[in-house]
């Protein structure tokens, strides 16, 4: 864990209103884990005055600018372009100064993993599942089932085919591959693969209907959660969700960043999670 | 020839802290949580999240929402309860040489007593601040901290029951400060930390409702500054009994800007989300200024507000 002052190495919109931002980070492949995330400050200045949290795409390596350097590290966010400060980080530029506190949180449980994988990817919740699939792919079999509204939500899925990964994509418009749910896809596919387990993100409608279907068939699931935060670091108690068991009564409440963003299903309280739980706004639509 | 390291030692109520800064109660966990980032060694004391005599689960979500120059919260005091605390909490900050000083509250007034009581028990305590500020909770917060009878009436509950240093947290939602300050000073208060939040709201205005699960929370951050700073001021004015600046501080001129007024020490916030190293920058930086003004002890600054 730690906190860097850095700068970035490239930052390019990948598709209208997503962009992809490289980050040099020394050292950080060597401690992040599928599933985790960072706090990216936009601006030293004092607005907007919170770090925002992304999920880490993935990490490697760049050949160095001239011969005899080492090679420079650094790690990637996608990010969708939403409000304020996304809307700062999408105007940033090669060499700017940005401070970095990460890699964060819990990432997926890899032990779960024994049979069939299925990967349930919602528009920017690909971004997790992206370091997961390359561990994964490397014990066996790995499929993404990548849902979004229309063309423009479907991202980086070739990359995710470079590493071996048979790719699944519908849209709700049906302007790239399959026209509907994502989760017509997920039941179709656990009908052939009954054994299989699930790693989702995405929109929370998603993520509950993701959940249905596997609570339904016994389906091991795991859940990447996005919850409003301040610090990132376990400190604030703002980024909690409700627990399972969770009443008015006897309130249970998980914090988001610390023991997340990665949960199994039946440690959450699903019961009115479209409605409420602290989901943010931007993923109750 | 080099020059001599400013003195930046402070008392605090009998309590002796290495430098002024301290982080804010509520802003650092109970201090473990930022040991991966900062030398808790290093800071003048650590000041953990309100604790009251059973665990407290909070308020509902969404808990915060960010403003201009600031952010609110409502997270309603969740914290572990003092029976965890003293199993799980205190075994790390024993180890760390940094004095702690407690943050709690109660439900009641017999709850103050009995949670003060129960700190006043262990070692690893080297003073207690108390909450009768909270915004986000009807009893045991800022219920009390409005009326300076009932202020006075926990204080000198509290302390009956304790054996520690007393710091009262005050809250800014009262139309004359000093009113409140005198009462607990009369009751028995070592020192006072000023500011808590002050009540705010924010509105998402495509749905029409409170960005909050409360509707309210408490402001913090630099746009609350200046307005700590005048309280402080005020405060300083009114009491014998040293003063804590809260309330906005993000660098070492913030904090110094509560110094010269008349606090003694300060906490730092909100700042600490933002960067978890923060309070080194502000220890560093206040340093860096007594070195350039020549001021052998940092004593010399405070209070030293001309008007
Ligand atoms: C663990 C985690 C991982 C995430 N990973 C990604 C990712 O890989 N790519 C991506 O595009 N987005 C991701 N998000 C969501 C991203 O943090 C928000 O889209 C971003 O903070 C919005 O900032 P803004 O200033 O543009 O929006 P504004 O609406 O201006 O922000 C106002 C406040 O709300 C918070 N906020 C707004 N939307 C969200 C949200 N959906 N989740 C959490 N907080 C929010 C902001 O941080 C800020 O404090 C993740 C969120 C979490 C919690
Ligand atoms: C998330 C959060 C939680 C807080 N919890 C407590 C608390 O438990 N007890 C308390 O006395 N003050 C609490 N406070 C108030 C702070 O200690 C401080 O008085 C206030 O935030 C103003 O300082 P700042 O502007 O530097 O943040 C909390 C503040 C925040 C932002
Ligand atoms: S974001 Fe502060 S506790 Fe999770």
């Amino acid at each position: 864990m730690n906190n860097y002052r850095t700068k970035i190495l490239s930052n390019q919109e990948i598709s209208p209103g997503y962009f992809r931002m490289r980050i040099l980070a020394p050292g950080f492949g060597e401690t992040a884990r599928p599933g985790q995330f960072i706090m990216f400050r936009v601006q030293l200045s004092q607005s907007p005055l919170l770090r925002r949290p992304f999920g880490v795409f993935r990490t490697g390596f760049l050949p160095p600018d001239c011969e005899g350097q080492p090679e420079k590290e650094y790690l990637e966010i996608l990010y969708k372009v939403v409000g304020s400060g996304t809307g700062i980080m999408s105007e940033l530029h090669e060499g700017d100064r940005v401070e970095v506190l990460g890699p964060l949180g819990k990432g997926f449980d890899l032990e779960a993993a024994a049979g069939e994988k299925i990967l349930v990817g919602g528009g920017i919740g690909l971004v997790p599942l992206y370091m997961l699939a390359r561990k994964l792919t490397e014990t066996g079999r790995v499929r993404l089932l990548m849902g979004g509204r229309t063309r423009d939500d479907i991202l980086a899925v070739t990359e995710f085919e470079r590493l071996g990964v048979e790719t699944y994509v519908s849209t709700d418009d049906g302007s790239l591959g399959e026209e509907g749910l994502v989760t017509n896809v997920l039941e179709r596919k656990l009908d052939k693969y009954p054994d299989a387990v699930v790693y989702a993100c995405g929109p929370m409608p998603m993520l509950e209907a993701v959940q249905r279907i596997c609570t339904r068939r016994g389906t091991p699931l795991q859940v990447s959660l996005e919850a409003l935060m301040a610090c990132g670091v376990g400190a604030c108690l703002g980024c909690v969700v409700k627990g399972s068991g969770h009443s008015e009564e006897t309130p249970r409440y998980l914090c988001t960043c610390k023991e997340g963003p990665v949960f199994r299903a039946e440690q959450l309280d699903w019961s009115r999670a479209g409605e409420e739980n602290g989901y943010c706004e931007g993923c109750k639509s | 020839m080099e020059r001599k390291r400013p003195n930046l030692a402070v008392e605090i109520a009998g309590i002796k802290l290495k430098n002024p800064v301290m982080p804010a109660s509520g802003t650092f966990g109970y201090g473990e949580e930022f040991a991966p980032y900062l030398d808790l060694e290093r800071i003048g004391a650590i000041v953990t999240k309100g604790l009251s005599l059973k665990p407290k689960a909070g308020n509902p979500t969404p808990r915060i929402a960010e403003t201009s120059g600031g952010m609110l919260n409502a997270i309603g005091l969740q914290n572990v309860g003092v029976d965890a605390f003293i199993e799980t909490k205190i075994p790390f900050l024993r180890k760390v040489k940094t004095p702690t000083i407690v943050n709690f509250f109660g439900n009641t007034l017999e709850e103050y007593g009995e949670v003060a009581r129960r700190l006043s028990d262990l070692p690893e305590v080297a003073g207690v601040e108390l909450n009768i500020s909270c915004p986000n909770v009807k009893q045991g917060g800022i219920v009390f901290g409005t009326d300076p009878c009932a202020a006075a009436d926990v204080v000198s509950l509290v302390r009956k029951h304790l054996r520690k240093p007393l710091i009262v947290k005050l809250t800014p939602n009262v139309t004359d400060i000093t009113v409140t300050a005198r009462a607990v000073e009369e009751a028995g208060a070592d020192a006072i930390s000023c500011i808590n939040t002050l009540t705010g709201m924010a509105v998402d205005v495509r749905s029409r409702r409170p960005r909050l699960a409360n509707g309210t929370g408490g402001l913090s951050g630099p746009a609350i500054r200046p307005i700590a700073v005048r309280l402080v001021h005020q405060v300083v004015q009114t009491v014998r009994i040293p003063v804590i600046g809260v309330g906005g501080i993000g660098c070492a001129e913030d904090a110094l800007e509560f110094l010269v007024v008349g606090a003694t020490a300060v906490q730092v916030g909100t700042a600490n989300f933002i960067d978890p190293t923060v309070m080194l920058s502000v220890i560093g930086g206040i340093e860096k200024f007594c070195i350039e003004e020549g001021i052998g002890d940092i004593r010399e600054i405070i209070g030293s507000l001309e008007l």
